[in-house]
């Protein structure tokens, strides 16, 4: 078996069924030691590739979430300031040297890690999932790909220091900005599409209880179904599983058995006003036929 | 994993594979950059490891786990298995892969380079956009000779673009058309970077000054709001019924987005087309040639409604922000359906901060919006301004400054 068969099957084992493309990037990013880099869809699971793979490796997920404004501060480290304040107070007229007060106030004791920091310091090699890297702004984009490059932080008042282990990292994208060159050639890439209907199946077999192959089968082809209409949000693979799971919650065996419950239900699917008016009752009976 | 020495420095000195292989590997790299791919050095010598690698002898994983590593956006990963098997498995590799002269255009346009490319190359795309304002029809070639000839006093800044014949008045205009956009674009950031005021306390950082004085807070550090500055996209209706205007449009374009951070611009007429990269080309007449390319009508009218969808749906995402103006330059002679531009208009409303329509009919006599499509679009339009001739564009600057 190769590599990328074994990752398959054990990324199966955690509870996500990638595809064979995708398993051949996930053993790549041991055999080159470069992060991949993810795009798709919203809901098309790309952050559960980084939960799946910390499984995987039983490696400890880290989770840097990206937003507009995040800074140096809030990704790598920051002293605790709080409590130099403190440990200031409390030695105010102590006699100790102001020299070793300052090595004790600048010391690991006070340093808050953060996400990056974090996962360089892990003893085992750490899952560092980067998600929506679009959302952060490009000047951290920049310092992101030297940390990427280097493994190495380097903290004026402590030193440099080098990485513990080589964190696996998992970028994420949604598009709401370009990224830069220079970050896209560093990282392996893998656009993650919807499942095609029998792969949906299988995730949905594998993760809503209960539920039953025919049942699976049809939700998948029902989902699929949906995604071609003209939808402003098209549901992705964590809203069929919402989906699914509450048609085995009633208690449904059969999708054309009661297409009332089903409608009342697409309010897991569809989260637009726009999309409920773009499938009237007609549309979606139209659709249940189609899916036997 | 290995220990970090390693990665600082990520690859052992490659050489597992054949003087020929890394030949040939090096050929495909070029292939791969003609076509956009953005690749370096790093990436080949990954590549090269990954060819040496076992477990990647077959061709669909080999072509899996190259195209995980050269491609870097989903265009380049939807062409990919494309120039794979062309470059490795076909014979004539060369004429087909290579579109030295199409890079980085815009994944709407057909992969088989082999088919445009003469044209690309061949015939002066130049002429077509110069040729444009002339283009009319003889009763209106005849009318603007008269009125040119009538108006030699009049400045140049007032006269209709349709009625603009002489090729040196021409130019001029051109050339005040990106003046004037460049000029904006100035104006417009300085303002921006002036308007940085509101401040609250940044607690976390006053505290952070304040450990080297003891604890006091000597400094406070106050929290400034970082502005996001304007974002313009203009969308332009190329179609016939525009053609008057559309060479001029294409130079303002070229110089706002020549200097603007963040712009985008797309041409429409029955369907759209995201031209940013080809206006953002740093040598002007190339990105003149590539526009007046793109910019060519296909013919059979203008869809206004599904141009609008296919960016609310595929593009919105991507370039628009809360300070995004987004410019619309049209006639409004829809030959869709109302409803759905209205639809679209809605849309587009909501996610942007404004929308100005520029409109060249506005400056001709007697003009009333009474096309369908223009009534339906009307009701979501910020602005609607007239766009004839140099003066209306000019006249635009201080609304655009205070978005």
């Amino acid at each position: 078996m190769s590599d990328r068969d074994i990752i398959a099957q054990r990324l199966a084992e955690a509870g996500y069924l990638a595809d064979r493309d995708l398993a051949t990037a996930l053993s790549l990013m041991d055999l080159l030691h470069r992060p991949l880099l993810l795009e798709g869809a919203a809901g098309v699971g790309k952050t559960a590739v980084a939960q799946a793979l910390a499984q995987v490796h039983c490696a400890p997920l880290i989770r840097l979430q990206c937003y507009e404004g995040l800074d140096q501060n809030a990704a790598l480290y920051e002293w605790n300031y709080q409590r130099q304040i403190l440990a200031l107070k409390a030695r105010e007229g102590s006699g100790e040297s102001p020299r070793a007060v300052e090595a004790e106030i600048f010391s690991q004791d006070y340093l808050l890690e953060r996400p990056l920091l974090a996962a360089i310091r892990s003893v085992t090699p750490a899952v560092l999932l980067i998600d929506e890297v679009d959302r952060a702004d490009e000047e951290f984009e920049a310092f992101l790909l030297e940390i990427l490059s280097d493994f190495q932080v380097t903290i004026p008042e402590l030193g440099t220091i080098t990485a513990r282990s080589i964190p696996r990292v998992v970028l994420t994208s949604n598009g709401t900005r370009e990224l830069s060159d220079a970050l896209r050639r560093r990282c392996l890439y893998h656009f993650v599409d919807f499942p095609d209907v029998d792969r949906e199946a299988a995730i949905l077999k594998a993760r809503v209880p209960g539920i039953d192959a025919a049942l699976a089968l049809q939700v998948a082809r029902f989902v699929r179904d949906v995604r071609r209409e003209d939808l402003r949000k098209v549901p992705g693979v964590a809203e069929s599983l919402d989906f699914a799971a509450a048609l085995t919650g009633i208690g449904l065996k059969d999708l054309r058995q009661d297409p009332e419950s089903v409608y009342d239900l697409l309010i897991t699917l569809l989260k637009t006003h726009e999309d409920r008016c773009a499938l009237p009752r007609e549309v979606v009976a139209r659709l249940l036929e189609q899916v036997a | 994993m290995p220990a970090a020495a390693t990665l600082t420095s990520p690859l052992p000195p490659p050489d597992p594979a054949g003087a020929a292989v890394r030949a040939r590997l090096a050929g495909f790299v070029r292939a791969l950059r003609d076509n956009g791919f953005a690749t370096g050095l790093s990436e080949s010598a990954d590549a090269l490891r990954l060819l040496a690698a076992p477990g990647l002898a077959d061709k669909t994983r080999l072509r899996a786990a190259l195209r995980a590593l050269f491609a870097s956006r989903r265009s380049d990963w939807e062409k990919f298995d494309a120039l794979f098997d062309a470059f490795w498995f076909e014979k004539h590799v060369r004429a087909s892969v290579r579109m030295a002269d199409q890079r980085r255009t815009p994944t709407a346009l057909p992969l088989r380079p082999g088919a445009d490319a003469p044209e690309a190359g061949g015939t002066g795309p130049v002429s077509r956009v110069d040729r444009v304002p002339g283009s009319d029809t003889g009763a209106d070639e005849g009318a603007a000779q008269r009125r040119a000839g009538a108006s030699r006093a009049e400045r140049l800044e007032a006269t209709d673009f349709r009625h603009i014949a002489d090729p040196q008045e021409l130019e001029r205009a051109y050339a005040l058309a990106q003046r004037l956009a460049k000029a904006m674009r100035a104006r417009l950031t300085r303002r921006a970077r002036a308007a940085r005021t509101g401040a609250r306390l940044d607690l976390r950082r006053t505290l952070h000054r304040s450990v080297a004085r003891g604890g006091l807070p000597v400094e406070l550090v106050h929290r400034r709001r970082r502005s996001k500055p304007l974002k313009l996209v203009i969308l332009l209706d190329a179609s016939g019924s525009m053609s008057p205007y559309v060479a001029v449009f294409v130079r303002f374009i070229h110089g706002a987005l020549d200097s603007f951070r963040q712009a985008a611009a797309f041409v429409f007429h029955t369907r759209l087309i995201d031209v940013t990269d080809a206006v953002k080309e740093k040598d002007p007449q190339r990105a003149m040639d590539r526009l007046g390319l793109m910019a060519q009508g296909v013919g059979g009218g203008t869809r206004i409604g599904e141009s609008l969808a296919t960016f609310n749906r595929w593009h919105a995402a991507r370039t628009l922000h809360s300070r995004t103006a987004v410019l619309i330059v049209s006639d409004g002679y829809d030959t869709g359906e109302p409803e759905l531009l209205a639809r679209e208009m809605a849309a587009l409303h909501r996610r942007c901060r404004r929308i100005v329509w520029l409109n060249p009919m506005i400056g001709w006599r007697d003009y009333a919006p009474e096309a369908a499509g223009m009534k339906a679009a009307l009701p979501f339009v910020d602005l609607f301004a007239p766009a004839h001739n140099l003066e209306s564009l000019e006249a635009l600057e201080p609304y655009l400054a205070r978005l």
